[in-house]
């Protein structure tokens, strides 16, 4: 069983590589949508993979309420080691998790200090987010929000096809 | 249900080595990248695990060894690999893992022959041993994703590090 430690540095180190390689190539702003897209699209591979990998008491949701709850309490602490300590919604396919301590982003200093390089470290696990609903159901478009670290939103805005 | 964060940690590996086979032309070329990821990420790691395991100073090669075995591995990835066939000038030893966390679930596709799949692991080990004064070289001789049975990690002690030359970053 692989430590937490060890996906959080290893987390750390893929973000400071998808940024060192594209510096090399290509000009500042497609660098930064490219970054995190990249990010994202790895986070939502390893999120749709979590939940495969689900035994058989994969439980069945009646709406997707449940899912979203499902996801705040028992895949955040499966993977994260704690729930997500608040849910808002709109009844109308937006979901607010709020997340206090984010586990990656407790390695910067609480406070406003490093709220620019936030978001790096936030769209793989947007993606994680996305991935793991889209292999429970839902198709979803999902951002994250940092005002003060090391607590974090991410919003989460079901698609109905 | 889920496995507390084992898959967690695979399955990023996974998407990991994927995007760099996607970047990169050559295996070579992704094990290099791995590698050099790996590294940075030792001399991180190694203050971690200093600071939550209570090992101290190792006096030799064949202590080193064992922490590494019976602690580090276990520590970080729930196995603990046998240490074996020691050169006799006893700088050289081998790490068989009878199975391998990274790889669970892993299929090496047809066209990546000479992918090092776990070559982010070699760059760990040198990276956390020279923080602790030691240069080594580590390699695969052994891989279960490329036929052979076991899985087997080769570190040979190059030198001791002087303590006051500064380290390079790579």
């Amino acid at each position: 069983m692989a430590d937490d430690a060890l996906f959080e540095f290893l987390h750390m180190e893929i973000v400071a590589h998808v940024y060192k390689e594209q510096a090399t190539r290509e000009d500042i702003d497609k660098e930064r949508v490219t970054c995190v897209s990249t990010l994202e699209l790895m986070g939502f591979r390893v999120g749709q993979g979590l939940i495969e990998r689900f035994t058989k008491d994969c439980p069945t949701f009646k709406e997707d309420l449940d899912i979203m709850k499902f996801l705040c309490k028992d895949l955040w602490s499966t993977i994260f080691r704690k729930q997500i300590d608040n849910l808002r919604t709109n009844h109308q396919g937006t979901y607010v998790l709020q997340d206090n301590k984010f586990a990656l982003l407790t390695q910067f200093s609480t406070g406003k200090q490093y709220l620019e390089e936030a978001p790096k470290y936030l769209a793989f696990s947007c993606g994680l987010i996305r991935g793991a609903l889209s292999n429970l159901g839902l198709e979803s478009v999902v951002t994250a929000e940092v005002s003060l670290m090391p607590s974090c939103k991410f919003q989460v805005v079901i698609q109905k096809l | 249900p889920l496995k507390h964060n084992s898959e967690l940690f695979t399955l990023t590996y996974g998407a990991l080595v994927t995007q760099l086979c996607k970047d990169y032309e050559n295996d070579e070329e992704v094990n290099k990248q791995l590698d050099k990821m790996g590294y940075n990420i030792g001399v991180r790691l190694i203050e971690d695990f200093l600071a939550r395991s209570s090992v101290g100073r190792c006096h030799d090669f064949r202590e080193t060894a064992d922490v590494i075995a019976k602690v580090a591995f276990k520590m970080y990835l729930g196995i603990t690999p046998s240490v074996t066939n020691w050169s006799p000038a006893g700088d050289e030893f081998s790490l068989i893992l009878e199975s391998n966390p990274l790889v669970d679930f892993v299929e090496l596709p047809d066209n990546h022959s000479n992918l090092v799949y776990s070559s982010l692991l070699c760059g760990v080990l040198r990276g956390a041993l020279e923080m602790v004064q030691m240069a080594v070289d580590v390699r695969f001789a052994q891989d279960t994703l490329r036929g052979d049975n076991v899985t087997e990690i080769r570190m040979k002690f190059i030198k001791r590090i002087e303590e006051n030359l500064p380290v390079g970053d790579e």
